[in-house]
């Protein structure tokens, strides 16, 4: 097993995913699965190869540095769980 | 007359010119072939009277004349996509509620050309999974059993919705989205044509993102032909998607049919996986012979780090999973969880996601938040991004020396029940994915085509690997495929 409970529990604290500690043996023991089976590309040798960055050799296309979109408040917030005055609420975030 | 949810695009497409019937009543004989399909929850969204009106505004189209092929065919959506004002839910509880402010440029598209939405359609949560079982619906069903049998079988994921319906004859054709093997795994399963296209063909605008470098969506369909009409519609360059290609898009129907002798086609001895089933490698064979039978010249290639593709994607993905799903927070759309007095917003983004999102895309988030922090970024992220370049290489040589497409199974089984694989051990449920995902990691086209069955009768598929952009010279090479295994086989209705 390459993952402890505790590396388990940082590992949702950085994906903000609340688990109980219940939950953490099995969460561990999956998260071990996962990475054991990757264990197999440190056989591969990839000394002097460049980390593929992108899919398609392309260049980025640059557009006119123009307002294209805006005006549009009710749309974005239309989905919203909480919205007042034309803004997203959310519980107290400063002391 | 046949019910009109039978048939394929191309039927539909004629038929209509002639005036055999209309768009209103294929659209109608759909809707009820979905009404009384329930059995196969390949549906999570009817929009029967948007499709009427769809339809009926399509019938006025092809009066006029002049109408593009897509006019008037009646469609399933994956629920992945964006469909103004339509539930879209990526399968997801996090995303309850959420009706889009916008279209996904695809189904624009498609919608521009006049073709009809039928409804959403079911599939994995995020797209992360391989039978359909990680979707908050519950899973799809095959239309597909064991004979003797009322197990129910998986249509395959994450497209299984779109699987089964086609399959089923729900609508004539419906859209999907390939990261690892999405599209042609679950065409394999239900004997129905998926295509992953090219990796920047098909622009990824207002289709939910899960890993953003592999993503492509595509159709799946009855047939080769239908592929091919549909793919034309739903490609094409897009300014809101920066790694879309601006490339010209292809006539890709007039492709099927075209000669393919003398058409080099590489076996790769890499894709020789032990425990396959027995049914497997004599698939390929055929396949081979069919080929041969066409003309075209076969012979074995090399791709040496094939082995190690699962792997790498089992790395990468989740790494661009655990930044896309990171929008999920409960402010902005979707659910929001209660929080308790004294907590904060940091309570507010843990609880929302720990309550809105499955267990297996919890633990594909947290492998992916894992692998890139800080002291993990080089051996497990880094390391996973030299090893696909090496896999992109393999290709690159074996296309450099003069092959023309990859014959490969499509998976490395007929179709399983619901609850047999992966409960014990989530690698299992991996390697589903083991032919297909170095397609999605090279970037390349890939096609499943329905090429036999299996000793249940169950139907299995044989993929095509095209060069990049080369989708037409693929599809031909897989209609030479279709029109030899002519595979019929239709599910008996049970639903």
């Amino acid at each position: 097993m390459s993952v402890d409970q505790e590396t388990a529990r940082r590992a949702a604290h950085l994906a903000r995913i609340r688990v109980e500690e219940a939950e953490l043996p099995a969460l561990a023991a999956r998260l071990s699965a996962i990475l054991d089976f990757a264990a197999q590309l440190s056989e591969v040798d990839v000394e002097g190869v460049e980390p593929m960055t992108s899919v398609t050799p392309m260049a980025l296309k640059m557009r006119d540095d123009v307002v294209t979109d805006g005006g549009i408040r009710e749309k974005i917030l239309a989905n919203a769980p909480d919205a007042r005055q034309g803004f997203f609420a959310v519980p107290k975030v400063v002391e | 007359m046949t019910a009109l949810n039978r048939l394929t695009l191309a039927e539909a497409r004629d038929g209509l010119r002639r005036k055999d019937f209309t768009s209103a009543e294929i659209t109608a004989d759909c809707l009820e072939a979905m009404e009384g399909a329930k059995a196969l929850n390949a549906v999570t969204c009817p929009t029967p009277e948007k499709a009427m009106e769809m339809a009926k505004a399509a019938d006025v189209r092809l009066a006029a004349g002049d109408a593009p092929d897509m006019c008037g065919l009646p469609l399933g959506i994956k629920d992945l996509f964006c469909t103004e004002g339509v539930q879209s839910q990526a399968a997801s509880n996090i995303l309850a509620g959420f009706l889009p402010p916008y279209e996904s440029t695809t189904t624009a598209q498609l919608w521009r050309d006049g073709a009809v939405m039928l409804g959403k359609l079911n599939m994995d949560e995020f797209a992360m999974g391989s039978s359909n079982e990680t979707s908050a619906y519950g899973p799809a069903i095959s239309p597909w059993r064991r004979p003797g049998s009322n197990a129910p079988l998986t249509p395959g994921g994450s497209s299984g919705g779109s699987a089964a319906a086609v399959s089923a004859d729900l609508c004539l054709a419906a859209t999907g989205t390939d990261t690892g093997g999405s599209i042609r795994q679950p065409a394999a399963f239900t004997g129905i044509v998926g295509v992953k296209p090219t990796y920047g063909r098909v622009s990824r605008r207002g289709i939910v993102a899960f890993a953003s470098s592999l993503d492509q969506a595509g159709p799946m369909t009855k047939t080769v032909r239908d592929a091919a009409i549909m793919l034309r519609a739903m490609a094409g360059h897009d300014p809101l998607d920066s790694t879309s290609a601006d490339l010209p898009v292809p006539d890709f129907e007039a492709a099927i049919g075209a000669d393919i002798r003398g058409k080099v086609i590489g076996l790769p001895r890499e894709y020789r996986v032990e425990g396959m089933p027995a049914e497997i490698e004599p698939l390929w064979s055929k396949g081979r012979a069919m080929l041969e039978d066409a003309g075209a010249e076969v012979r074995e290639i090399s791709l040496p780090h094939t082995k190690y593709a699962l792997p790498a994607y089992y790395i990468i993905a989740p790494a661009e999973a655990s930044s896309n799903l990171a929008r999920y927070d409960g402010v902005r759309y979707g659910a929001r969880a209660k929080i308790r007095p004294g907590e904060g917003i940091t309570a507010l983004y843990e609880r929302t996601r720990a309550e809105g999102f499955g267990a297996e895309v919890k633990a594909r988030l947290l492998t992916g938040a894992y692998v890139l922090s800080a002291g993990y970024y080089d051996a497990y992220y880094l390391r996973a991004q030299k090893v696909r370049a090496l896999i992109k290489r393999d290709f690159e040589e074996a296309f450099a020396a003069g092959v023309d497409a990859i014959l490969t199974p499509a998976t490395p089984s007929a179709a399983f029940a619901l609850g047999e694989v992966g409960a014990d051990d989530p690698v299992a449920m991996y390697l589903n994915d083991v032919f297909t995902v170095t397609v999605n990691l090279a970037g390349l086209p890939g096609v499943s085509v329905p090429a036999g069955t299996d000793a249940q009768g169950l139907p299995l598929g044989l993929q095509l690997i095209g060069r990049p952009w080369e989708e037409a010279d693929m599809l031909s090479i897989a209609r030479a495929i279709e029109e030899r295994a002519a595979f019929s086989a239709k599910p008996e209705r049970w639903w």
